[in-house]
């Protein structure tokens, strides 16, 4: 028989996507998927299942794709994920599922992620069947934040029965899909169809609904909610503390991701928030928001992009798939170098940024080998902006305003790994602010065990 | 949808708001703010709450008119509504207990700001409350009545000397320290170059001075770092660990700075939006 290699799923061409937000990625035609999937060799005990963090009947669905059944295909991803159009795109699949599989031992492994983006597209071009509903059962559950954690949660609550009201602080529901994720990478056709298909299934979202200050967690239950989930991330920016770095031309990737993705101001001044962007740009970290950010401001009219990463290429947290997006692109990368103090005008703005070479020492907690600067090495770049992107922290203000609502040492809320029970009860959490910043798929695993602890939480107290 | 229930137009450019917010008004606090957004395609901006009405379910904004978002705002009448108004953000106004005399200093649009403060704290029955007001001019003196029945003293300084003492805010803030009297806290809030001035005035006599900030903001719940100022050598963000600072510790010139980051923007839009208008 002979071996079929990996499909390559068609893209933009670099030329021209610099230029818009379109999707880079296009996605799999059905002979393409059905080409694909024949390369399964659907094993009896299979590692990608394994390889999962919602543990996805793998096999079964690529099987189906294999006998053209795409409609029984999605349906068999949707037992356990309900937004396959969004996992599919942006879950780091070669870390996960493709990583256990079989066939990547000795070749590529099965596309697995690209077969899931292309049936649960191709149930959006057919029309998406929602699920017939039990009837209401008469319990209310309100989720703080419309996240990957929250929509999960709240999919599976509907289905079971329960009324369920999402509150969300931003005017547009998404959380980090809607301000973080660029649309190149998650098109918002798509991200509207799966909020829609929410919806759909009788969630209530209310937006700017900011919880902690406009209804405390108390006051939910005083509302009548039985059980609350907490699911508003990791949104909170860090900085470095180095100088300069209120200078103007500096942001955090999230604040300039956010200018962006959520207020359109790259379309200004069709739209009103602004962005002040130069022509050379540095991004400050190594990870998937630092890509997003260093290909968002390509987009937008920088006419240089460098990534400046303090470690070097193998250390880099980024998804191999979107440091070559990046790279085609034409972002620049500079690897062991990590910027001291930014240099500014009389004026405040941002000129320049002073900058250190590093080299690997000895591996750190995170089992990385940790940088150290090599004393002397400093060295001077001319630059108009700098985005830092070197991570997160928790969102503090639902955890001000709930007494016994308890925090780790980090301050994000100690919660029970499989239910997501908190300290205080009736109250559970998922997602970024339980486990510091992560993937989608992983807040959208922690939304469905907490949905399922709600579930029996609630059965039991009534 | 948050609907405009009244309107009032309190100088040429100085318009007042009552909006029908009634979860917003059943949790606001003096010294917090919301963000709105008036429209589809419009910036998310930061206004002080300048008054409440929990029975009513009112929120009372005060604004005035400088770029295009304030200026479209103004065009709206009773009835319209706004698309978004998001609040009540930022940490209340808090004062220790045993303060007694407190000197409240509000500048144009800062009056507003310091009502409601004034207001909660006449209402505690604190020994003296002395109200400094300053705008450019006579005409420009806003909410004086309102200001008048919260204050056991209200004080006025004009630019002009067309009202009250003419001078600045810190001059009847020096006449009054100079004077002897007891002052336990000053509150200021206005434009950043007054409520510079006025930390500058009360250092040398260690009288604590708090400043309501007015940074640049996106989302106004700590997610951007927009807002982040340096206070006591840290940075800190307006939104989420203020907007109330002790003024003797804000950089105020970085503060002034950061403000003008997108001037060249504002005019773009504005004159844009102006020759729209005029179509």
């Amino acid at each position: 028989m002979k071996k079929i290699p990996r499909q390559h799923m068609p893209e933009q061409d670099p030329k021209e996507r610099i230029h818009n937000f379109e999707e880079v990625a296009l996605g799999f035609t059905a002979e393409l998927a059905q080409l694909e999937a024949e390369r399964c060799l659907n094993c009896p005990r299979p590692f990608c299942v394994e390889g999962c963090p919602v543990n996805i009947k793998i096999p079964n669905f690529i099987q189906l794709i294999k006998a053209g059944k795409f409609k029984e295909a999605v349906m068999k991803i949707k037992e356990d994920n309900f937004l396959p159009a969004i996992c599919g795109r942006v879950c780091p699949q070669e870390s996960q599922c493709e990583a256990k599989c079989v066939v990547g031992i000795k070749g590529e492994p099965v596309a697995i992620g690209r077969l899931e983006r292309f049936v649960a597209d191709w149930e959006y071009e057919h029309g998406v069947e929602v699920p017939e509903l039990p009837p209401p059962n008469g319990h209310r559950v309100a989720i703080v934040g419309s996240g990957p954690a929250g929509i999960s949660c709240s999919v599976d609550l509907a289905k079971m029965g329960y009324e369920v009201t999402i509150f969300e602080a931003l005017h547009e529901p998404g959380g980090v899909l809607t301000y973080g994720i660029p649309p190149f990478r998650l098109p918002r056709k798509v991200l509207k169809n799966e909020l829609e298909f929410v919806q759909k299934l009788g969630v209530k979202i209310v937006t700017d609904a900011v919880v902690g200050y406009l209804y405390t967690i108390d006051d939910l239950f005083k509302e009548g909610y039985e059980a609350v989930f907490i699911a508003v991330g990791a949104g909170t920016p860090r900085f470095m503390g180095i100088e300069g770095e209120n200078l103007i031309g500096v942001y955090s990737a999230s604040e300039f991701l956010t200018r962006i993705n959520l207020m359109h101001a790259h379309e200004f001044p069709e739209y009103d928030t602004p962005i002040q962007l130069g022509k050379r740009v540095i991004v400050v970290g190594g990870g998937n928001v630092a890509m997003d950010a260093a290909r968002t401001a390509l987009r937008i009219g920088a006419g240089e992009v460098v990534v400046v990463y303090r470690r070097s290429r193998k250390e880099m947290p980024a998804r191999l798939e979107e440091i070559g997006h990046a790279e085609e692109e034409g972002v620049k990368f500079e690897f062991l170098v990590n910027p001291v103090r930014f240099i500014g005008d009389e004026n405040g703005w941002l000129r320049g940024v002073e900058l250190i070479k590093m080299e690997l020492g000895e591996p750190d907690e995170s089992g990385r080998r940790r940088p150290v600067p090599i004393e002397g090495s400093n060295f001077i770049m001319d630059i108009d902006n700098a985005i830092i992107a070197i991570g997160q922290a928790s969102q503090p203000i639902v955890a001000q305003t709930t007494p016994g609502l308890e925090l780790n040492k980090r301050g994000y809320v100690i919660a029970d790994e499989e239910t997501g029970q908190t300290t205080r009860e009736g109250v559970f959490a998922g997602g970024d602010i339980v486990t510091g910043a992560a993937t989608v798929i992983s807040a959208m695993g922690a939304g469905r065990k907490a949905a399922k602890a709600i579930h029996e939480y609630i059965t039991k107290k009534n | 949808m948050y609907k405009i229930l009244e309107k009032r137009v309190l100088s040429s450019d100085i318009k007042w708001f009552n909006i029908y917010a009634p979860q917003v008004a059943k949790k606001a606090k003096a010294g917090q703010f919301v963000v709105l957004r008036i429209h589809e395609k419009g910036e998310r901006i930061p206004l002080t709450i300048a008054d409440y009405d929990r029975e009513k379910g009112t929120i009372l904004i005060v604004f005035q008119e400088i770029g295009k978002t304030t200026k479209l705002l103004g065009t709206l009448e009773e009835g319209d509504e706004i698309l978004d108004f998001v609040g009540p953000l930022g940490i209340p106004f808090k004062l220790e207990e045993n303060v007694e005399n407190v000197v409240l200093i509000g500048g144009g649009v800062g009056i507003p700001a310091i009502y409601p403060k004034a207001k909660e704290l006449y209402k505690e029955g604190k020994k003296r409350i002395i109200s400094i007001v300053g705008a450019r001019n006579k005409d420009l003196l806003i909410m004086r009545e309102e200001m008048e029945t919260s204050s056991h003293e209200l004080l006025i300084a004009t630019d002009d000397g067309s009202e009250g003492t003419k001078g600045f805010v810190t001059t009847v803030l020096q006449n009054l320290i100079d004077e002897g009297r007891d002052l336990d806290v000053v509150i200021a809030v206005g434009p950043t170059i007054m409520m510079k001035m006025v930390a500058k005035t009360t250092r040398p006599y260690n009288i604590p001075t708090l400043v309501s900030l007015n940074p640049i903001m996106v989302d106004g719940t700590g997610m951007c770092g927009s807002c982040r100022v340096t206070v006591g050598g840290q940075v800190k963000f307006a939104c989420v660990d203020g907007p109330i600072f002790d003024g003797h510790e804000v950089d105020f010139d970085e503060l002034m700075r950061r403000n003008k980051m997108y001037v060249d923007k504002e005019r773009v839009s504005l004159e844009l939006w102006e020759k729209e208008v005029q179509r």
